[in-house]
This record gives C-alpha cells, sequence and structure tokens, in this order.
C-alpha cells in the first residue's frame, strides 16, 4: 500500500471546466450539465510550438497547468507522468489517410506530433522541465496505470504531476474506438503532507477483479464510461467532498485499484 | 538504487534470433541491413527487416491480436527459453506478483495503414475484420504479452518514441522498489511500417544505404524492426557473475520536438542521473553503447555529451550499423547487446562505419574488441526530448 498527498487538481472535461467550478458538481452540489470540453492554448508555449501544438496536447496542458496553479508547485523542477490511450487520435486519421493516396507525403510535423509522447515533449518545453517524464497508455485503464506509476514516484520521495487525457477520434477510427467527449484531468501528488497538501491517498494494486466505483449522476457516469481519462472521475469526486472516501477503478482485466481518500 | 537481478533475456532483429546468434553477428561485425522492400514503401533507403513474418501468425487463441508487431514479439518470446523461463517464474512468485512494463511507439499501427486501404468505397468504413484495441492500440502489446504468459501483475506500455523500452527498466525497479511486485517482464518491439519509413523520410533522416553511425559522410537512420524481452527480479544477495541493473537515468530536453539539444544537455543529465543512481562514477564504465543513430545532428550532440561525461577514454559505439533503428524497440535491444558485452567480455564494433567523423571526440570503436567488461552505459533518446541511460554490470 502506498501514501501520497494531492496538492492540486486540473480538469477538462465536458461541462467541467477547470477544477473549481466543477468541485461543488462533483461534490454533488451543484447539478451536472453536459457541455463542450473548453481548452485555450497554452500560453507557456513559444509561439512556433503554440501553433503546431494538436488538441490533444493542448488538453493535457491545460489540465496539467491548472494543477499546478492549484498546486503551488514549480513545473520546471516537478517529474511527470502522461496517460493516455490512444494521445493525438486526429494526427493518426490524416497519417494513415496520407498513406492510404498516391502522394504519401506525411507532414513532417504530423509525423513528430504522431509520438505518443507528444504532450510529454511540448510540456516540457512550455515549462523548461529537464526532469523524468513517462508516457504510458493502458487502453481504458490509462489513468488507473498511471496513477499507480505515479503512485510508486511519490510514495518513494519524488514529487509528480499525472496528466491523463484522452480525445474522440475522427470518423472512420471513432466507429472502431469510440471515445466520448474530450477529457484531461491532472494530480500534483508529492510523498509529504506539505501545506498545500489537502488530501491524502492510500493506493493499493490488487490482482483481482474488482467492481469499479461509479458516478451518481447519469450524465457523469456517461462522461467516466466514455473517454479512458475521464475514469478519474469517482476519485476526482472524492477529492471534492470533504472527509474520507474510497474508490475502486478499473485496471486490467483480474486487477483493480483501491483507493481511499481523507482530507487534510 | 537496489541492484536488480536480469535472470533471463530474448532478442530478434534483422541481425539474428536468438542470443547466440545476435552475438556472433556482432563479432562478425555483419549488417543485417538491406535495401527497402517494405510492402509498398518507394523510399530509396535501407531498412532491417526480420525475415518470415508474413508466414507466422499469432497463437490461435489470441488471434484477434494477430499484426505485424504482436507476431514479432511471439518469435521473441519463443526465443531463448524464455517463454519457459517466465513460466517457472510464474510458478515461484505467483501471477499477480509479476509486473509488465513494455514499450514501443508504432504498435500494430501497420494493420491501421492496410485497414485505410481498404475502407468502404461508399460509406469510409474500416474494414470489419480491423480489430482495434488488439492491434493498433499501444496496450495491444502489453494486452497480448499479458495473455500469452499468464500474468495478472501491473501493466501498461511506455511510448515515448526512441526511449520508451529503456524506460521501462525505471518503471519496473520503481514498482519492485515499492512492493507492488517481486519481478517484470520489460522490454517491447516495434515493426516495420509505412509511417515511420515515410516520416523519417519527410524529416529528411532517412540513409540512402545502411547507415553509417559517427561515420564522417553519415547521412541518417536505417529503420529496423526487432523485439526483446528481459525477466528482471528482486534480489537480496548478489551472486558472483549475475548479471544486474545497476542504474537508470532519466531526462528530458525541454528543447524541441524532434532534434535534440544540439550541446546534448539532457543526455548529459540522463547519464549523470544513470550513474548516480548506480551510485558509480564515469571511471566505473567499461563501455558505452551509444544510441548512434547517424543522423548528422544526433550523433554529435550525443557526443558531446558522452565526452563531457566520460572524457575522451571510455571505448563506445554503436551497434545501429549492424541492427538498424529500431525506435521503440532500441532500448531493450542495446540493453541486451550490453548484457552480451558484459557476459562475454568483448565490446561490438561499428558495422558500415568507415571514417570515424574527426569533429567527434569520444573514443570510437570501428572494431569490436576482447577486453575486460564489468560495467556498461547504455544511451537511449528519442523524439518529445525524452532520454533514458541505463547501467547494466556484472555481480562481484
Amino acid at each position: 500500500m502506498m501514501r501520497v498527498f494531492v496538492e492540486g487538481v486540473g480538469i477538462a472535461g465536458p461541462g467541467l471546466p477547470g477544477w473549481t467550478p466543477s468541485r461543488s458538481i462533483l461534490a454533488g452540489g451543484e447539478a451536472y450539465r453536459p457541455g463542450p470540453t473548453m481548452v485555450a492554448a497554452s500560453e507557456l508555449l513559444p509561439a512556433a510550438e503554440r501553433r503546431r501544438a494538436p488538441l490533444a496536447v493542448k488538453l493535457a496542458l491545460a489540465a496539467g497547468e491548472e494543477a499546478f496553479r492549484n498546486a503551488g508547485r514549480d513545473a520546471a523542477s516537478t517529474a511527470t507522468v502522461f496517460a493516455s490511450s490512444s494521445s493525438d487520435g486526429d494526427t493518426l486519421h490524416h497519417i494513415c489517410e496520407t498513406l492510404a493516396s498516391a502522394e504519401r507525403d506525411v507532414s513532417p510535423t504530423r509525423f513528430h506530433n504522431s509520438v505518443h509522447n507528444a504532450a510529454a515533449g511540448y510540456w516540457s518545453i512550455a515549462t523548461r522541465c529537464r526532469k523524468p517524464s513517462t508516457s504510458l497508455g493502458c487502453y481504458d485503464a490509462s489513468f488507473a496505470a498511471g496513477l499507480l506509476e505515479a503512485a510508486v514516484q511519490a510514495s518513494g520521495g519524488v514529487p509528480v504531476c499525472l496528466i491523463s487525457y484522452d480525445q474522440p477520434y475522427p470518423e472512420p477510427l471513432h466507429s472502431a474506438r469510440p471515445i466520448a467527449a474530450s477529457f484531461g484531468a491532472a494530480l500534483v501528488l508529492a510523498p509529504e503532507s506539505g501545506k498545500a497538501a489537502f488530501a491524502a491517498l492510500e493506493i493499493e494494486f490488487l490482482p483481482s477483479p474488482g467492481r469499479a466505483t461509479a458516478m451518481t449522476d447519469a450524465g457523469l457516469e456517461a462522461a467516466r464510461r466514455g473517454n479512458a481519462a475521464a475514469r478519474a472521475l469517482p476519485l476526482l469526486a472524492a477529492l471534492a467532498e470533504k472527509g474520507s472516501r474510497n474508490v475502486i477503478l478499473d485496471y486490467l482485466p483480474g486487477a483493480h485499484l483501491r483507493i481511499a481518500a481523507s482530507s487534510c | 538504487m537496489q541492484p536488480l537481478l536480469i535472470s533471463h533475456f530474448s532478442i530478434v532483429n534483422s541481425l539474428g534470433g536468438g542470443a547466440e546468434s545476435v552475438l556472433l553477428g556482432l563479432r562478425e561485425k555483419r549488417s543485417g541491413l538491406t535495401p527497402c522492400d517494405f510492402d509498398t514503401a518507394a523510399v530509396d533507403t535501407y531498412i532491417g527487416r526480420v525475415p518470415g513474418l508474413e508466414d507466422a501468425p499469432v497463437r490461435s487463441d489470441l488471434a484477434d491480436f494477430d499484426c505485424r508487431n504482436n507476431r514479432l514479439v511471439q518469435r521473441c518470446l519463443g526465443q531463448d527459453g524464455f517463454e519457459e523461463r517466465v513460466a517457472e517464474a510464474r510458478d515461484r512468485y505467483g501471477a499477480g506478483r509479476i509486473g509488465v512494463f513494455l514499450g514501443t511507439s508504432t504498435s500494430g499501427i501497420h494493420t491501421t495503414e492496410l485497414a485505410y486501404r481498404r475502407r468502404n468505397p461508399q460509406t469510409g468504413a474500416l474494414p470489419a475484420d480491423y480489430h482495434y484495441a488488439e492491434t493498433q492500440n499501444a496496450f495491444s502489446l502489453g494486452e497480448f504479452v499479458r495473455r500469452y504468459s499468464g500474468l495478472n501483475g501491473p501493466a501498461f506500455v511506455v511510448s515515448s518514441a526512441c526511449s520508451s523500452t529503456a524506460k521501462v527498466f525505471g518503471n519496473a525497479a520503481r514498482m519492485i522498489a515499492g512492493g507492488v511486485c517481486d519481478a517484470a517482464v520489460v522490454g517491447g518491439a516495434d515493426s516495420l511500417c509505412l509511417t515511420t519509413l515515410y516520416g523519417f523520410h519527410s524529416l529528411e533522416l532517412t540513409s540512402r544505404g545502411p547507415c553509417r553511425p559517427y561515420d564522417v559522410e553519415r547521412d541518417g537512420i536505417s529503420v529496423g524492426e526487432g523485439a526483446g524481452f528481459a525477466l528482471i527480479e528482486r534480489t537480496d544477495r548478489v551472486v558472483s557473475g549475475a548479471t544486474l541493473l545497476l542504474g537508470v537515468g532519466e531526462s528530458s530536453d525541454a528543447y524541441h520536438m524532434s532534434t535534440p539539444h544540439p550541446e546534448g544537455l539532457g543526455a548529459r543529465l540522463a547519464m549523470q542521473q544513470a550513474l548516480e543512481s548506480a551510485g558509480l562514477g564515469p571511471s566505473d564504465i567499461d563501455y558505452v553503447n551509444l544510441h548512434g543513430t547517424a543522423t548528422k545532428t544526433n550523433d554529435a550532440s550525443e557526443d558531446r555529451a558522452v565526452v563531457e561525461v566520460f572524457g575522451r577514454n571510455t571505448p563506445c559505439s554503436s551497434t545501429k550499423g549492424s541492427t538498424g533503428h529500431l525506435l521503440g524497440a532500441a532500448g531493450i535491444t542495446e540493453a541486451i547487446i550490453s548484457i552480451l558485452a558484459i557476459r562475454n567480455d568483448f565490446m561490438p564494433g561499428s558495422a558500415n562505419t568507415r571514417e570515424v567523423d574527426p569533429a567527434l571526440k569520444c573514443r570510437y570503436l570501428l572494431d569490436a574488441r576482447e577486453a575486460e567488461v564489468r560495467r556498461v552505459l547504455t544511451n537511449s533518446f528519442g523524439f518529445g526530448g525524452s532520454n533514458c541511460s541505463l547501467i547494466l554490470g556484472r555481480g562481484e
């Protein structure tokens, strides 16, 4: 079992424009109304990178930047974990379409944006962060896998920011892999209970099937089921409420994460 | 970090299938690179192709996972007695105590490329036999290996371009240190596809002939395919002669998406971190296996960093003239080559390199050399400025 402390949260989801306005919705104090996911371009990126950054990258950066603002921690000196099922779906579609055509002239910018770690690359440029960064994927369990990696880092003594994000594919890939509205979520985790820490998480990997905690609101539950990054919602809801909550996150077939969240 | 035991490994690439054949190829300074004949690619370059994958589908109970990348994975798991050793470890530790941390850059993307050529002319839909989750998705590789090997420990796939399968050693080390698992299968695969051939060509980074690392006339990479796996285990007592993971260093360039930092700043940080995590100094390293992709800028930037950390006396070479650049699989491939160097007291030379660029200052080995090799540092650097250095060694 690992114990880590939450210093900051970021969220960019459908009808969830940031942690502060979303907090009372997630805690059940205010009704949830689905709406488009609002994502502004990062002010931190140099002009050339801001022009080239695709939506998936903007989504990751928006969630990450908000989490650091809330934590009051320096992004330049903090390690990161980026978790995404499919990273930049638009770029994959355009490359495959180009390769199926007669010309096959793949754009160099599209090619470098096609790597799963594009968001991590742009993030390090935006924040001037040279710390280690892991970019991983685990299909629908990408958030849980990212949380586990972030938890072993933080409980091992290294503050870390987990950024999870996924956007829908365009057709025809959308039919093969339907992903609901774009979603980004970020958590700044620390090994110790500093003054910014507002909750403690005890995280355990269990190699047995578990029943994932669902959202009470039907709209939020649809969002949770529809996007790998939105699988974070039950944990974010537990953080939005005060007190102690237990959360089960789906992980692999035959394995799950058990999390005990408590205010501090 | 606490040293970890590397108890078994397996390797497949264009140089050979299995450790023996790869070792022999390196000793003879052979190259597995051939003119590009992959699919319908019209790119004037050389590639490192693994023969016979077209006729070797994956196990029938995992048929939905069938794609070039998983065929390569299956070929590699069956090599060097690896799957038998994993089964023994599973009996010893329990399936839920063995993690699976694998890397790839493009997973089964070639299946998606082919599916886009078979779209329904009316609706534009992809063919009904296209299995996205089992082929295209990055985690295809992870789920395939989990099911193939019957493992149920923590798992994910790292995809950070050409550093992916070096970084998984760090993920596994952290999971073992955190008590989440006792052992882990690490490694991964990358297979030929049109995306990387045309993509690197668009960046003017593909070599016209077989790639020539550190050569004064080097003109780019030869894209290759390959797979490698290693079983790493917690160890309380280091046995003399055992192969060990001693250190892991990771960093980010924070400079550019596809060009390395010109002074090799991120590369230097990764090497220094690896030394620090191993509790070693530069003089403790007998040989450096370079990333050495053979592009003008990559080799120049890595050379600066290596000379800054190690000076000009530590023997170095890149083995990519033999294997090509295996992209996401480069890290595990070169970690295993480093283990072969340690186990056989041998330093590989550099196939295809004729004349070392006089502007590069590290002590570059053109030819293989027999010498005591106790510890090796191996570098892997990827797009997005993702850097990872590993230190492997022999128990004393």
